[in-house]
């Protein structure tokens, strides 16, 4: 008889409930977003650091990858170092630089990324092949796009641009190979890959490296390799997977405290709407409540119908709002996407079903919660005076 | 057998600064199967008493004692399961649940007592064929007339086999017709068993009573 009343009661008012219901779809989608959004940037993050399996980065010194344009000098000698240590499995050096390519009456600039096709860990292939040879290169569809090259294509390609004498310090004939995508690569950048010695040879680094990327073995205890590193050379940072992430957490505070507070704020205005509705409810049907306390009907059975409403409400709001909440974030993920500095494979918001189950968690809680003080007010109103009162009014 | 025991019952009230006397020792027994009316004019009290004998208030002072338990000391818990399974009430509005059909509001009281489904509908059957509106069963209060809607709350009061039916102005929103009928039925349930106290200003409905108590400014002055 409680589920019987509490449903009776909400279809009473069919449209008012339909709209606290869509109310609190809103402000779960809301809550929703946030979660997956002060959780989901660092996992996303998480999974392309080891989405080739390379558990350490070494930069230059006190920077982070690619954060300025230093290089670490002697990779020939840092490469043998790091042999000495049997924990060391791959070792793939990586060096960046900036390519010039003149086509037709434009010349599109471009990163480029050299390293060792067979163990790198930048970038995954396409379609066609490796570039192999010191004249080969490959590209990512950014630079197809803007170029209107093919696999296949031969084009100049020039670095070492002198603004003064608007000269080029090397300029070559390359051929296209193949077609990769750039694991960190921004929206709408122009990247292309190359073999290390070849962009060693062209930007005049021949022993230089932007960084390392290293794998270990899985047995290792990753922190501890970190440390050897960074001790047996000491001009360099070694960064594993949990120091990048504290990075990334320090970087992305701003995200989490505005994910954070917005969450809140969509929990709370959710617990009022709830509140809100079901108090106007229950003062409308003071007079019935306090007939049926008359009648013998227990304050539990009482406080039961009514937090059974407010639970009716939220989580049907929640179910709602779960799927207002996936569009809306894979609308501003799209957004985001471009979002300056930071690789295109990172999702804002990265669905995970722990957040989906803890947003659902806090807003039945609420729900609870929203409908326990009306509920209890209502059933424990003096039966006699409040019949009389009625019997008035 | 006497079935309820009234002794030097009192209630006072407060209203802002000023204390008022609604029942100044009211003393007085019923028997089963009895059939009372108190009477009197607005403010002597009547409801009130009705109120404290239903155990939806507690006296200042005095005690009512119904079936041997004192009613006046109960705990909320305790009274809410006294009214439960002795009391009926009949209220001046009806006050039937208006999202429940007829049949649902007479099964309420049992739903709360425990019976189970089927036994419930049986019984809810039974009563509004006592009734009369076995023919209505499924029909919201809103689409029923005020003496059916009473009829239905006539039922409702008998549904976990009462020891005492409480009426308070049970004819007070009817017209002269309808009245009748609900004074004949309640005629009826007294000759077959129920016990009934009822507050009224209707002098035909206390004329069918067989017993008057006279009441004015919270006392007994007649019966």
């Amino acid at each position: 008889m409680v589920v019987q009343l509490a449903w009776a009661s909400l279809r009473r008012h069919a449209t008012r409930t339909l709209l606290a219901i869509l109310g609190v779809a809103v402000a779960a989608a809301m809550l929703l977003d946030m979660v997956m959004m002060s959780t989901g940037l660092r996992e996303s993050f998480r999974e392309l650091l080891m989405s080739r399996g390379f558990q350490l980065r070494i930069a230059p010194r006190g920077t982070l990858p690619f954060d300025t344009d230093a290089t670490i000098t002697g990779v020939s000698g840092i490469v043998a170092t790091l042999r000495m240590n049997p924990d060391i499995v791959t070792i793939s050096p990586v060096l960046g630089s900036t390519i010039h390519v003149p086509i037709g009456d434009r010349t599109f600039t471009s990163a480029t990324l050299g390293a060792d096709p067979a163990i790198q860990g930048d970038y995954e292939l396409l379609s066609g092949r490796d570039p192999i040879a010191r004249d080969e290169i490959a590209v990512n569809d950014d630079f197809i796009r803007a170029t209107g090259v093919r696999i296949g294509d031969s084009m100049r390609v020039a670095t070492g641009y002198d603004p003064q004498l608007r000269t080029y310090s090397d300029s070559r004939t390359m051929v296209i190979t193949g077609r990769v995508r750039f694991l960190y690569g921004a929206a709408n950048q122009l990247a292309t890959a190359m073999n290390l010695p070849t962009v060693q040879e062209m930007a005049r680094l021949p022993d230089n490296a932007s960084l390392f990327m290293i794998k270990v073995r899985d047995d290792v205890d990753v922190e501890e390799a970190r440390a050897w590193i960074e001790a047996e050379v000491p001009r360099v940072s070694a960064l594993s997977i949990a120091t990048a992430l504290e990075q990334v957490d320090q970087r992305l505070s701003y995200f989490r405290q505005l994910a954070f507070i917005l969450g809140t704020v969509s929990l709370f205005v959710g617990f009022l709407l709830v509140t809100t509705l079901i108090t106007v409810s229950v003062n409308e049907r003071v007079g019935e409540i306090t007939v049926m306390r008359a009648l013998g009907v227990s304050k539990l059975h009482i406080v039961q119908q009514i937090v059974l409403e407010g639970v009716v409400i939220t989580l049907s709001g929640a179910i709602a709002g779960l799927g207002l909440g996936l569009v809306t974030a894979r609308y501003l993920n799209s957004i985001l996407a471009s979002f300056p500095g930071l690789p295109v494979a990172i999702d804002f918001f990265l669905f995970q079903p722990k957040a989906a189950w803890m947003s659902l968690g806090l807003l039945s809680l609420s729900g609870i919660a929203a409908g326990i003080y009306p509920a209890f007010r209502a059933a424990s109103l003096p039966i006699a005076t409040t019949l009389r009162e009625e019997a008035i009014a | 057998m006497t079935l309820v025991e009234a002794r030097d019952l009192a209630r006072d009230y407060r209203f802002g600064a000023d204390d008022v006397h609604a029942l100044r020792g009211v003393t007085f027994d019923i028997e089963e199967g009895d059939y009372v009316a108190i009477v009197g004019p607005s403010g002597c009290g009547k409801s009130t008493l009705l109120n404290l004998l239903g155990a939806i208030d507690r006296p200042t002072r005095g005690s009512v004692t119904i079936r041997g338990q004192a009613v006046g000391e109960m705990r909320d818990r305790e009274a809410t399961l006294f009214r439960l399974r002795n009391i009926g009430f009949v209220f001046q509005r009806f006050y039937l649940m208006p999202t429940l059909t007829a049949r649902e509001n007479v099964e309420l009281p049992m739903a709360e007592a425990g019976l189970k489904s089927a036994e419930r509908a049986a019984r809810a059957r039974e009563l509004l064929a006592y009734v009369g509106l076995s023919h209505r069963e499924r029909h919201r209060p809103t689409e029923l007339s005020g003496g059916e809607q009473q009829r239905v709350a006539i039922a409702r009061s008998l549904a976990n086999r009462p020891a005492i039916l409480l009426a308070d102005e049970p004819t007070g929103e009817l017209d002269a017709k309808t009245g009748a009928e609900i004074i004949e039925l309640f005629g009826q349930l007294n000759r077959d068993g129920t016990t009934i106290i009822v507050v009224t200003h209707d002098e035909e409905l206390a004329g069918a009573a067989r017993r008057k108590i006279h009441m004015r400014d919270g006392r007994i002055v007649d019966e």
